[in-house]
């Protein structure tokens, strides 16, 4: 397989954990650190029912099991008022004891010789090769995901979902119960990253509950580097430079590894610079132009 | 159709802060009234809004809306019933969305299903025709972000937002305060236009005594949490605003009198 085309596959699966974290992050406005935990959540989940002989299940389970995650992060940060970033860990960090209990206790799991989406369709498609199937999966997916989105985003819910994030007191003020509506946004954000977590259980074959270490960072990345290159216009668009950002971030990984600019375990720490640099670029900005126009006037 | 009884709200009770922003305060409305609200600052106006809209709960006494007792009822459902603006025209309307997505927003009180789709044609024709009233334009800038518009086009949507699906009761707490006087008054006009055409029961927070006195049909004035005079349309016709400064002035002797009678006992 080549890494060209094994990036574009990851950066398709990805891609969907991407939009979920584009809902919290850009649509509903707030932090939402369970990301971590629901992933490992949906793919634990996921696994266990490829065990069991049912992959396709095993991803709608992982998209019930990320919604619960979410709903609960949701109830804490509205009902009982804990702040929206501690709310995500403390539900990330229950999570993790969680989807060790799923496992039977062991960190890991392999899948292998199992039945799962992606073994069922290579024999379903013979004559296509496996990389033809596999992206294919990935890009249906993610397709079939973006319309839904789409559509949602334009109904009444959807409308006040978007609302809640721009303007809760306006919301409020239109008789909308602005918690659930924080509540069910969550639900669908990790419902999102936990069937991403799901499908990769599935790509890779294989379990382990660490997996999520990281993803919110990778998934924030994307959402930058996406937005980089379309900037901030409509949902749509913004969902499509989810997976655009998703795409880029792979190459980006895969150049950098080949070229050994840097060795793979650094990743995380180029990630997370990438991320603080794209938020504070306003500040950096602001700060450049104040000094320059410091410096004109005393030049004066 | 509005009742307020014997309402009572202490802010930061027991500490040095304590502040009784509501004193026992009794207020109905009639069908069909449309009540100017008049005081200095901190008389308390925005709270007694704030007690209807259920921001927070009364110390003590109810509040009636047509014949229900909402006194404990949450925020978002008495909005079912209740309009509200404010001074700040940011408040009301949600900036990254677009002039239809805001109205089809509080329409949504006409749900036609939560996944129904929010802007349908029909909607669109409603709101275009309802817009096209205001001689704004704002017809046929629909698909514009609010974030975009003037302090007072905001508002005027705001406006039509509260009242697309008729209230029971509209609260406009200085919401021409923050625009110029030519924006302010053709927003006034559209107020006074949409309550008469709806018959909406209003209250209207202002400080602008001369309008007070002229608008809508009858007047209150609200001192450190109490309604010290209360003026139908009859009792505040021919009343200047010299006339009601030598009123107030004489009520706050008046009390000042008493609160001496009461300290030197
Ligand atoms: N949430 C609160 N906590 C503490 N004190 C408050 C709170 N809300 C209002 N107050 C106090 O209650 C009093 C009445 O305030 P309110 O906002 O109702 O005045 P107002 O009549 O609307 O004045 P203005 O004309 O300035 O808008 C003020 O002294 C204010 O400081
Ligand atoms: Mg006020």
């Amino acid at each position: 397989m080549s890494v060209f085309i094994g990036s574009m596959e990851l950066g398709l699966l990805y891609a969907i954990m991407v939009m979920g974290i584009y809902i919290s992050f850009r649509v509903l406005n707030i932090p939402d650190l369970t990301t971590e935990g629901s992933f490992t959540f949906g793919l634990v989940i996921s696994a266990l029912f490829v065990t069991k002989g049912h992959p396709v299940l095993g991803l709608f389970m992982a998209i019930a099991a990320g919604a619960v995650a979410g709903i609960v992060t949701g109830f804490l940060q509205t009902k009982m008022n804990i702040h929206p970033v501690l709310a995500g860990i403390l539900t990330m960090s229950g999570l993790y004891s969680i989807n060790l209990w799923v496992l039977d206790g062991s960190s890991n799991l392999t899948l292998l010789g199992t039945e799962s989406i992606y073994t069922m369709l290579r024999s379903q498609f013979e004559g296509l090769s496996r990389d033809t199937v596999e992206l294919m999966i990935g890009a249906v997916i993610v397709l079939i995901v973006i319309v839904i989105l789409y559509f949602f985003f334009q109904t009444e819910l959807g409308l006040a979902i978007r609302a809640t994030g721009d303007n809760p007191d306006m919301v409020r003020a239109s008789s909308i119960n602005v918690d659930t509506m924080k509540m069910i946004a969550l639900a669908i954000s990790n419902g999102l990253i936990a069937l991403c977590g799901g499908l990769i259980t599935q790509y890779q074959s294989f379990a382990d509950v660490n997996s999520g270490v990281g993803t919110l960072v990778v998934g924030l990345a994307s959402v930058i580097i996406g937005e980089v290159f379309f900037g901030r216009r409509s949902l749509t668009i913004g969902f499509i430079s989810c997976v655009a950002g998703s795409v880029i971030y792979r190459y980006i990984i895969a150049i950098a590894i080949n070229s050994q600019w840097f060795p793979a375990y650094m990743l995380k720490l180029v990630s997370s610079i990438i991320v603080a640099l794209a938020l504070a670029l306003p500040v950096i900005k602001t700060k450049i132009v104040e000094s320059k126009a410091k410096r004109r006037r005393k030049s004066c | 159709m509005l009742e307020v009884n014997h309402a009572s709200k202490i802010f930061a009770k027991g500490t040095p802060n304590q502040k009784i922003a509501l004193r026992n305060l009794n207020l109905s409305l009639k069908e069909g009234e449309f009540v100017t609200v008049l005081g200095s600052n901190g008389a308390g106006k925005s709270t007694l809004f704030n007690a209807i809209c259920g921001s927070f709960i009364l110390d003590e006494g109810s509040i009636r809306l047509d014949g229900r007792d909402i006194t404990f009822l949450s925020e978002h459902k008495r909005a079912r019933q209740i309009g509200r603006l404010f001074q700040d025209p940011m408040k009301g309307t949600a900036p990254n969305l677009t002039i239809e997505e805001n109205l089809a927003l509080s329409y949504s009180r006409n749900s036609k299903g939560l996944f129904s789709k929010a802007v349908g044609k029909k909607e669109r024709e409603l709101f275009r025709e309802k817009l096209r009233t205001f001689d704004m334009g704002l017809e046929d800038r629909m698909k514009t972000k609010i974030g975009l518009l003037s302090g007072g086009q905001r508002q005027v949507v705001t406006l039509l937002m509260s009242t697309i699906v008729t209230p029971k009761l509209l609260l406009l707490d200085e919401h021409t305060a923050a625009l110029d006087p030519a924006t302010s008054e053709k927003v006034m006009e559209i107020t006074n236009r949409i309550v008469k055409e709806n018959n909406i029961n209003t209250l209207m927070i202002t400080h602008n005594m001369a309008s007070a006195l002229v608008t809508g049909n009858r007047t209150i004035m609200l001192d450190d949490g109490e309604i010290i005079f209360d003026m139908t349309e009859e009792k505040r016709k021919g009343m200047t605003v010299s006339d009601l400064m030598v009123m107030y002035s004489e009520k706050k002797q008046q009390n000042f009198d008493n609160d001496r009678i009461l300290l030197s006992n």
